[in-house]
């Protein structure tokens, strides 16, 4: 492999110095107009009225609720979905099975499915007027417009970014190692954990922080199945909506910032990660 | 002359005085065909102060017979069960949009209320939303213990489709269960630059109306059927007519507020068609300055109801406090509280006097010159209903 680090050309581009500087300020242009002009917006909003305004919102009974809310939603969902994305994409490079490609398919629905169905097939599923919603009723286990019902629709909107970050890594390293390991008396846990985890970490991770910041930012399938209860089924964007709806904007505006927040401490993470273990992430070539 | 009269433990009803007994008792009438005797309550006597009601304290003082009975039962409660004060009691208040603000405050009055009673403290929680699609939530399993919606059809689809309402819930509170009334207004930009006036000024080619979806969204209905009135009135075809209207539609939202986030803050349309509480709150939070309300010739009295889910009660304490948590909605102060938050509401008599004069006059119809809401509903508002047949053309 360090051949052919080696053997990298100096410089892909021989384009005059003018036509890169402008092609590189175009890109720059866009990016503070699309991404840097939204977020210090949103963050000179919410301290419109001053830090202590902005605190006071953050602090009241309702927004701490739908910051928990929103955390726990994720720390139940993210690790879930990432166990079920490592096997899913497991299972799909490793063994050669029928119906592969639809299974596939089956993981990117939740991509291509708008989350506002994905929310009204859940209240049908378990709403009060299905078989099973009743069954649920009658047993007091509330599913829809409950704290599981949230989680469930967080789930199925993140479901598919593990998986889909794992397949193409999995794809590019074949099966050679496991392979290798297997023929070495490993057994398959031991290859697993030896073989197969440390060549897909990044990865993983790279998958986990996507779901992560998909999960706290989660609106459409949430709002179906919240049944937007102040300060019990209210996560931090529907918490968001409701404030602005309110004429709440350094409220709506301040809990807004803490979600970009969350964003940007997710981002922060998997740069410091990539930074610290560069030398680990030249050997495996991604990211 | 309105007058507030005690019916129960902790039942109060209003209405317009029709003649006194010997026992000291008097007759009001409380809206249509329906008449309640009572012991008059004196404002001011037994009601005690009147403020800011959001942050007052109940002083207690001077109450009267209302809230020793109430002590009493308090005391009974307190008595029979000593685990009263760890299991808490919620109430889940299902409502629809432009009553945040009302609620929020309402609430904590009704708290300050209820504790002095002696009663173990009730948590009320909100959720605010488009009317229809706040009762289909209910209808899919959200458990509301009461349920607050724009129009009576709403709470009958409830009671209809889950049975955990009774079909005659709307006789169990005075004025057809609707605490507070409002109307539908005009909210125009500054200056009224386009001269609307009145609802034919919405059928110009030039005029964008902000109105939310009738399906979903309690006000727009009541919008729906004034400009239905109006087009009666003035001997237009009124499908002809609201369907004009209506092509001047260039978003629908879900629910009321919606609409009006969409016209005051995204700057679409040049008038909205606005419950008149939501029309005087959006003149408050975002200045006189910005919007003018103008005034139809002709609108509609909007009722909306309040009742309590039987279906959702758990316990005897849960349903103590929700009913007493729908009938202290009209209390004298509560009634004030809600003519503060814009809200016609019946017993004007702690009312401060500049809330009562901003109400204009106007020519109200009311839904029982339609035939009332199990009629109206299917009529305009069904699947393939009168609102389908304009809006798909």
């Amino acid at each position: 492999m360090s051949d052919l680090a080696l053997s990298r050309p100096a410089a892909v581009t021989d384009e005059p110095r003018a036509t890169r500087y402008l092609l590189i300020g175009i890109v720059l242009v866009l990016i503070s107009l699309l991404l840097f002009a939204p977020l210090v917006a949103v963050f000179s909003e919410a301290i419109r009225q001053g830090w202590a305004a902005s605190i006071e919102a953050l602090t009241s009974p309702d927004a701490r609720s739908a910051i928990r809310l929103t955390v726990i939603v994720a720390a139940i969902a993210v690790p879930l979905n990432a166990v079920f994305g490592i096997a899913a994409a497991w299972a799909i490079t490793k063994f050669d099975f029928r119906g592969k490609a639809f299974l596939i398919t089956l993981i990117d629905l939740p991509f291509s499915v708008s989350p506002v169905v994905a929310g009204l097939a859940l209240v049908l599923l378990v709403g009060a007027n299905s078989s099973l919603g009743a069954w649920l009723v009658a047993n007091d286990l509330k599913i829809v417009f409950a704290f599981p019902g949230i989680v469930l629709a967080t789930m199925f909107v993140t479901f598919p970014f593990v998986a889909r970050e794992l397949i193409p890594v999995m794809i590019e390293q074949g099966r050679a190692e496991e392979e290798a390991a297997l023929t070495l008396g490993a057994n398959g846990w031991r290859t697993f954990f030896t073989v197969t985890l440390p060549n897909i970490r990044w990865a993983l991770l790279y998958g986990v922080l996507l779901s992560n910041a998909r999960a706290m930012g989660e609106f459409g399938a949430v709002a179906v199945v919240s049944g937007k209860i102040r300060g019990e089924t209210t996560t931090i964007p529907i918490m968001i909506e409701m404030l602005y709806n309110e004429y709440l904007s350094v409220a709506a505006f301040s809990l807004a910032a803490v979600l970009a927040l969350l964003a940007l401490i997710t981002l922060t993470l998997k740069s410091l990660l990539e930074w610290r273990h560069a030398d680990v992430l030249a050997a495996t070539r991604r990211h | 002359m309105f007058r507030t009269i005690q019916i129960g433990a902790h039942v109060l009803a209003q209405g317009t005085y029709i003649r006194s007994f010997n026992d000291g008792r008097i007759e009001i009438a409380t809206g249509r065909d329906s008449r309640l005797a009572g012991l008059p309550v004196q404002p001011g006597v037994s009601h005690g102060t009147h403020g800011g009601a959001g942050q007052k304290e109940m002083n207690g003082k001077g109450r009267g017979r209302i809230f020793a009975a109430l002590a009493a039962i308090g005391l009974a409660f307190a008595g029979s069960t000593p685990a009263a004060a760890q299991d808490q009691v919620e109430i889940l208040n299902v409502s629809y949009d432009p009553t945040r603000e009302l609620y929020r405050e309402y609430n904590e009055l009704f708290h300050a209320w209820w504790n002095a009673q002696g009663h173990a403290p009730v948590t009320v929680s909100q959720s605010h939303g488009g009317s229809g699609g706040q009762a289909r939530a209910v209808i899919d399993g959200l458990e509301a213990t009461v349920v607050t919606l724009a129009l009576s059809a709403d709470i009958d689809a409830i009671a209809e489709r889950t049975g955990r309402i009774p079909a005659d819930w709307q006789a169990r509170l005075p004025h057809n269960s609707s605490p507070y009334t409002s109307t539908i207004v005009f909210l125009v930009r500054d200056g009224n630059p386009r001269g609307i006036e009145d609802w034919d000024d919405l059928i110009r080619e030039d005029v964008a109306v902000i109105t939310p979806n009738p399906k979903t969204s309690g006000g727009a209905r009541w919008n729906f059927l004034a400009a239905w009135a109006y087009a009666e009135r003035n001997g237009l075809d009124p499908a002809e007519f609201v369907g004009a209207m209506f092509r001047n539609v260039p978003v629908l939202d879900t629910g009321a507020r919606g609409s009006t986030t969409t016209f005051t803050q995204r700057g679409i349309g040049d008038v909205l068609l606005a419950w008149e509480n939501e029309a005087f709150l959006a003149l408050k939070e975002l200045g006189e300055d910005a919007f003018d309300i103008v005034v139809p010739s002709v609108s509609i009295l909007a009722e909306p109801p309040v009742t309590l889910v039987d279906g959702s009660i758990t316990s005897d304490k849960q349903r103590a406090a929700a009913e007493a948590y729908l009938e202290h909605l009209y209390s004298p102060e509560a009634q004030a509280l809600a003519l503060r938050h814009y809200y016609r509401a019946w017993d004007t008599s702690l009312a401060a006097p500049e809330d009562l004069a901003r109400f204009p006059d106007l020519e109200l119809v009311t839904i029982s010159d339609f035939g009332g809401w199990p009629v109206v509903q299917p009529k305009y508002f069904g699947d393939g209903g009168i609102f389908d047949q304009i809006y798909e053309e």
